[in-house]
């Protein structure tokens, strides 16, 4: 067992070596940086121990970019490899391990922790709370995911990624078939996220159900955080499943159990079955916060109330039900029966109906408004058709006669593609655009977002139209490359040209977070949208308190109606109350780091010292136990103060944004 | 969040923190069914997978299951007992209860234990077949429940010696006692399942 010392850290690869040497000098920099700067106490006392849910999902946020930044890179080697037929840029075992590490991490690394963190900033919020229900057990969802992501990104420097594609289907992701530990990293890691995943899901069902302020009732809950709240509940139904899978796997790697494996009686469907009653409703568990940000999104720029309300919620609750009822749409090629397929197909198609409730609802609520063309609506725009074209060839792949036509080809990487690309990434910038202001108390630059708009939308689809195409000519995923007869090249081609224009955009959003930081207005207002709902009640950037009164709802839409019946009366001294919040606590990342090095310990299989290490995780549970910290209390003096103050100056000279 | 504390309901309910830490907890116990349902489908599909090693029949001992059954369905009377005694202040009664319901636990694990090794002794590991892996890792998971409860509660007993019942070590109290009963529940899956359905088989 475990590996040999002179195998600790990959070797023998250029590109890899010089990653290696970048991390080194970025973290030695960082550490430097900070030390000189004298950071460390801000760091420490404003960040890493903060139980604050703004400051939680601003750091979400942060590892979301930065983890979309090394998935894209794997993407663009992809797309350089297969430019040109018979291509030597990567091996195939490298690019085993890029298209894997690229899938786990814009699902895992990418997808969630951005809408993770916009539900964290957005949902209590929202909702009219001062926190979400327990606020030390978001910061240690987030620590952990963050020590699941370290975890993951490491394989590629110390050990050897993972390289079974981001399902790693058995037989092929046991010991047999990948004798290294790359894969013990994939079942490690993402056992160690999930579990954050899992506590933000419970949060968030509990948040949801009992902290919504005085009138609030649930059909009064804005989009966002109905969507959010079905979000948890389906995380809650299915990462447990997940769970179990990746215990089965490690145990199946690392302890010889016969679960998956061809001998002993296991059985390599079990994992595919498994892997999927997760899988599926993890597609949903990222799909429908982002409709729910869109909906608000469209319905603050359309000036509208969001048409269709109650169907939307009756949409996404089937959505819910029907997530779990599709997994075999995965695998319709792999020995079902005729009947197990039929059933579902129809399961699939059916899911159709209810998302396509929600497209025409946005259509019927953009119909009349008065749209303002913000680079956050221009999201929302494009997001209809690109999508549309994502779902219309998902109906297609889930006739499972003709799927044996299409299956493992680049059709159903394009189509996948097309799903979560503008179905998720599309509207999180939405959510960027939108929510910054309220984050950091200035607004993203419009001029600079229009080219990011563009350059990202034309590049996604200069990117993934040519694979619908290659797919249908029988090209097959996950090739690393092919030969010049069978006239891929041209397509592939300018996919990969399409990737760079991509790219392009992504930089133009990075450069637009730096200008924005250092040259936007800071005199914007509490309210520059002329938004809807609550969160746009409080100052820019948000108090540490979020209200110093909890506001009282009537109606959906509750800040419009608010704002159009004049009832943002200033605030009177005797409305202020005292208010009582968390303290901060150095339990949750302890927890991350403890987590960690357990975890790496048990990927290499040395199991002795990851018990050891595990003893650590025990601790941090006991020390939590005897944790009594009451929290502190705001005075009602400084909680007049700070709102008199911003409430004053508030939308004095501020210059119209929505124009 | 907020401190206001309504005398009318049972101490552990008093608050609104409380009433949020109680509703959580049935919601992760919601993900723990789950978690449990989806083992339980694992052992359905491998459970008689045996791969030329031995079958329920061969090496289920059914005194040895009814006693641990015994053990632990008691534990989970004397923690209701427990809770009782909590909800009329009588915190002596309370930790009585308590520590009976742990040494129930205590001497469950300790013939589940043993139950183990005698297995391994015959040859049958999980290595063994694949009826076995999932069986050793049904069994195995719900023990790790029971030993983790049983600590927690040892953390427990502590506290309530120091700081006598507040609405929070109620509420922990009460919370640990959802845990306990359920881990009950999942038992009486796992006999009937497990044990009585191999004995059949």
């Amino acid at each position: 067992m475990g590996i040999k010392w002179n195998e600790f850290f990959v070797t023998g690869d250029p590109l890899i070596f010089a990653s290696q040497i970048g991390i080194a000098l970025t973290l030695v920099g960082a550490l430097a940086g900070l030390t000189y700067f004298k950071k460390w106490n801000y760091l420490w006392s404003e960040w890493f121990t903060t139980v604050d849910h703004k400051k939680i999902g601003i750091m979400y946020i942060l590892l979301g970019v930065v983890m979309f930044l090394r998935g894209g890179i794997d993407g663009l080697m992809m797309k350089g490899q297969t430019a040109v037929p018979e291509n030597d840029f990567l091996n195939a075992q490298h690019y085993n391990e890029v298209f894997t590490t690229h899938g786990v991490i814009m699902i895992l690394f990418v997808a969630m922790p951005l809408l993770i963190g916009l539900m964290n900033f957005v949902i209590p919020l929202q909702i009219g709370a001062r926190d979400v229900a327990f606020p030390q057990l978001n910061a240690l969802s987030f620590w952990l995911t963050v020590s699941g992501a370290a975890l993951f990104n490491i394989s590629f420097i110390i050990g050897g990624s993972p390289d079974a594609g981001w399902t790693s289907y058995f037989p092929l992701a046991g010991k047999e078939f990948s004798p290294g530990i790359g894969n013990n990293f994939y079942a490690v890691a993402l056992q160690i996220a999930g579990a954050g995943t899992l506590m933000t899901g419970i949060n968030f069902v509990v948040t949801v159900l009992k902290m919504r302020t005085k009138g609030m009732t649930l059909m009064k809950m804005p989009m966002f955080t109905w969507t959010s709240f079905i979000t948890s509940i389906i995380i809650v139904a299915s990462f447990p499943i997940f769970t179990v899978a990746l215990a089965l796997m490690t145990f199946d790697r690392t302890f010889g159990t016969h679960f998956f494996t061809i001998s002993g009686g296991g059985m390599d469907m079990l994992w595919a079955n498994l892997f999927w009653l997760w899988g599926h409703p993890e597609v949903y568990i990222v799909v429908l916060p982002a409709f729910g940000m869109l909906s608000d999104i469209i319905s603050t720029f359309a000036r509208k109330t969001l048409y269709g309300y109650k169907s939307m919620v009756i949409s996404i609750v089937m959505i819910s039900v029907l997530s779990m009822l599709v997994w075999v749409h995965h695998f319709f090629t792999m020995g079902n029966s005729a009947g197990v397929n039929s059933f579902f197909s129809i399961t699939t198609m059916a899911i159709a109906i209810p998302t396509g409730v929600k497209v025409f609802n946005w259509l019927f609520t953009m119909r009349k408004g008065r749209i303002k063309f913000t680079t956050a609506m221009l999201w929302a725009l494009a997001f209809v058709p690109n999508f549309v074209i994502g779902g219309v060839t998902g109906v297609m792949l889930a006739m499972a006669a003709a799927d044996y036509q299409y299956h493992n080809t680049l059709f159903l990487v394009a189509h996948f593609h097309y799903v979560l690309i503008p179905g998720v990434v599309f509207p999180i910038f939405a959510g960027l655009y939108f929510w910054w202001p309220k984050m950091f108390g200035y607004m993203l630059n419009e001029k600079i977002g229009k080219w990011h708009f563009w350059l990202f939308v034309v590049g996604f689809n200069v990117t993934f139209m040519p694979m619908f195409f290659l797919g249908l000519d029988g090209a097959v995923r996950r090739a690393y490359t092919y030969s010049a007869e069978t006239g891929f090249g041209p397509l592939m081609m300018i996919s990969a040209v399409g990737s760079v224009i991509l790219a392009a955009g992504f930089a133009a959003l990075v450069y637009n977070i730096y200008w924005s930081a250092r040259h936007a207005d800071r005199n914007i207002g509490n309210d520059p949208w002329d938004a809807r709902t609550l969160e746009w009640a409080t100052a820019t950037p948000v108090q540490h308190y979020n209200f110093a009164s909890l506001p009282e709802v009537t109606k959906l839409d509750a800040f419009w109606h608010m704002k159009k019946n004049n009832e943002l009366q200033p605030l009177t001294e005797d409305e202020v109350e005292e208010v009582h919040l968390p303290s901060n606590t150095w339990i949750p990342i302890y927890m991350g780091v403890v987590f960690g090095i357990s975890g790496f310990l048990l990927v290499f299989e040395w199991t002795i010292a990851a018990g050891v290490a595990a003893l650590g995780i025990l601790a941090g549970l006991a020390f939590r136990s005897f944790d009594y910290d009451e929290g502190f209390h705001v005075h009602k003096d400084e909680v007049f103060e700070t709102e008199s103050k911003w409430r004053k100056g508030a939308n004095k000279g501020v210059k119209n944004h929505v124009s | 969040m907020s401190a206001k504390v309504n005398a009318a309901l049972p101490l552990e309910y008093q608050t609104e923190q409380n009433r949020m830490n109680i509703l959580g907890f049935w919601v992760f116990l919601g993900a723990e069914i789950v978690l449990f349902a989806t083992l339980f489908g694992v052992y359905g599909v491998l459970g008689e997978r045996y791969a030329g090693g031995p079958t329920q029949k061969d090496i289920f001992i059914v005194k040895d299951v009814m006693i641990q059954t015994f053990l632990l369905l008691t534990s989970s009377f004397t923690m209701g007992i427990s809770i009782f005694e909590m909800r009329r202040s009588n915190i002596k009664g309370m930790l009585m209860w308590l520590v009976f319901t742990l040494l129930l636990g205590g001497g469950f694990l300790f013939m589940e234990v043993r139950e183990f090794i005698h297995y391994v002794h015959e040859g049958a590991t999980m290595q063994t077949s694949a009826f076995l892996s999932s069986f050793f890792v049904l069994l195995g998971t719900h023990g790790l429940h029971v030993t983790i409860g049983i600590g927690w509660a040892i953390l427990l007993i502590i506290q309530i010696l120091q700081r006598g019942l507040t609405p929070v070590t109620a509420r922990k109290a009460f919370i640990f006692g959802l845990y306990w009963h359920f881990l009950d529940v999942v038992w009486i899956f796992i006999f009937t399942f497990v044990y009585l359905q191999g004995l059949v088989m």
